[in-house]
């Protein structure tokens, strides 16, 4: 455990050292920011709107009509960032020549692939945790439920675990960063859009798409519903991911 | 100390590395030598455990290099050829960081930074982006990083590559200071660092060894013949008078200096400087003929010794 906090800690000191995680961080929150006025804008234009009709106004659910749009919207920011943050781990350790370091200490293979994970799960854990200030006006002025809210952070939260280990794998692939995060995005894009291809597909392929879409599973959380099949499906994706970057970093070195 | 028995390391096809055997004493400082992609750098991962051999088996300090290497990662120091440093880190807190990876306890770990620091005389730029120091310096955190530990057996590969001659020269008295307690292994193609720092030396080419040993060792085993080298002030009389002693195989003369040759069997020395002395003329400077380094590693090389 010492061992894998080493590596998380000198990882992030290497996020936040550099502009990396800063540049990150702030584009990050513009555009939530962004997403998260225009949606509130919008709720407003439409309460005002409603006013007038008060059964269609009781209707009016700020969870439904703000959150959870804003949470497929920053799912969107994550899959264009998250490859942006994991392309460095293992690409720029191979490129000059610090992995040598690394794998001739006496610590495991595993340990430093957990502990740059652990550390790219902090850095997620920043930028959604700071998008919370946003909930701060909405608790003040209105009253969002706050299950489906948390629910909501949780599916952002596990689908950013499952994202951040495919493109810790991508980075074990290759020396070059802008590959691995090429590869890392079009992978998660494919699986973003999976359940797309189960409207043309039947039968059986039709639940095993869909089962296997990142969109599908994330649509329950942000409606609230806290599902153990999708929690699970997360995790067994970043279990898989971190699974196969294990393999990569062992077959190279016994090549 | 390293122990090395039969190792083969194939890339694919590309054989690297072939049936090598060899042996380093402890305290000593051996030096690996060959020219470039003679498996120098691939014999030295895989004795620190950074690649796996396919044949053969290594043993450092008692321990199996591929079955205990964990064991053996904490009793080596290593300095691979490319510097593994993060230029975004400073001097301190990157060696604090190998510190924490090659698991110094915690209370000791400040302390061990600090003597590695002083040891590699790197007190000026400890607070310095490693980006930002000169080549020689970062030469020395490499080396601080592989002494951080404390280790039995260091393995630097290529230190004075790409270091100006001051600096060269520097880290050769950093190297030369740390011989005693630890076994040292410098892989280099440097004749001259060879002759100036190590006790030993395995000379490698194509994967296979040629040739190891003490240089004196290895020079006297490769000297086909005998002789001296003689200057005196008379030089043309001495060449005439020098070839006419029997038993002087040849006679040669390079700038004011008479070089002479005789089998091995004989010593001719007594003989050539009473007749020096006799014809009075006018000896300045008298010594034995060594075989240098680089003649050495040119007949090793070609195949001309195999062990």
């Amino acid at each position: 455990m010492k061992n894998i906090w080493a590596i998380t800690k000198k990882e992030i000191k290497t996020y936040f050292t550099s502009p990396i995680a800063y540049v990150a961080i702030t584009v990050f929150l513009v555009l939530v920011g962004f997403f998260f006025y225009s949606l509130i804008w919008w709720f407003n234009s439409q309460s005002l709107q409603l006013a007038r009709n008060p059964a269609y106004f009781q209707q009016l659910n700020i969870n439904q009509m703000v959150y959870s749009p804003l949470f497929h919207n920053i799912s969107i920011i994550l899959l264009l960032m998250l490859p942006l943050l994991t392309m460095r781990l293992f690409s720029e350790e191979k490129k000059i020549g610090t992995d040598e370091l690394l794998y001739t200490s006496p610590i495991s293979v595993n340990q430093i692939i957990l502990g740059k994970y652990f550390a790219a799960l902090a850095v997620l854990a920043i930028m959604l945790l700071l998008t919370g200030i946003l909930s701060i006006f909405t608790f003040a002025y209105g009253n969002p439920e706050l299950a489906p809210l948390l629910s909501g952070y949780l599916g952002l939260f596990l689908m950013g675990v499952a994202f951040i280990a495919v493109g810790i794998f991508f980075s074990s692939l290759t020396e070059n960063q802008i590959v691995s995060a090429i590869l890392t995005f079009g992978v998660l894009l494919l699986f973003w859009i999976l359940n797309w291809a189960s409207y043309a597909a039947g039968g059986m392929w039709k639940d095993v798409l869909n089962y296997l879409s990142f969109f599908q599973h994330f649509d329950d959380l942000t409606r609230g519903i806290l599902d153990t099949t999708d929690i699970i499906y997360y995790l067994s994706f970043a279990f898989f991911g971190l699974f196969l970057t294990h393999s990569v970093l062992q077959s190279r070195r016994w090549r | 100390m390293i122990e090395v028995g039969h190792l083969t390391k194939k890339y694919g096809d590309l054989l690297a590395v072939k049936n090598l055997s060899f042996k380093v004493e402890k305290g000593k400082i051996w030096g690996l030598l060959g020219p470039n992609a003679a498996g120098k750098t691939t014999t030295m991962r895989i004795l620190t455990g950074y690649l796996p051999a396919t044949d053969g088996t290594a043993t450092v300090a008692g321990f199996d290099v591929f079955e205990q290497p964990n064991e053996v990662k904490k009793i080596i120091g290593y300095l691979p050829e490319n510097l593994p440093l993060y230029p975004e880190m400073t001097v301190h807190s990157y060696l604090s960081f190998t510190a924490e990876i090659k698991q110094i306890p915690t209370p000791k770990r400040k302390k061990a930074v600090e003597k590695s620091i002083e040891i590699s005389g790197l007190k000026t730029v400890k607070d310095r982006l490693i980006k930002n120091i000169s080549r020689g310096f970062k030469q020395r955190v490499g080396i601080a990083q592989a002494l951080i530990h404390d280790p039995q057996v260091l393995i630097l590969d290529e230190p004075t590559i790409g270091l100006d001659p001051a600096q060269i020269i520097e880290i050769r008295h950093l190297i030369k200071s740390l011989k005693g307690k630890r076994t040292i292994m410098l892989s280099t193609h440097i004749l001259a660092e060879v002759t100036q720092t190590c006790d030993g030396v395995i000379i490698i080419n194509e994967g296979q060894l040629m040739a190891s040993g003490s240089l004196e060792d290895l020079t006297a085993s490769l000297k086909e013949k005998d002789g001296i080298i003689v200057k005196v002030k008379e030089t043309k009389k001495a060449i005439a008078l020098l070839k006419e002693i029997a038993s002087v195989e040849k006679v040669t003369r390079r700038d004011n200096e008479i070089y002479l040759e005789w089998s091995q069997e004989k010593d001719l020395r007594d003989e050539v400087t009473k007749s020096i002395v006799k014809n009075n003329l006018g000896l300045i400077e008298m010594k034995p003929l060594a075989m240098n380094i680089e003649d050495m590693y040119l007949k090793v090389i070609s195949g001309g010794v195999e062990q």
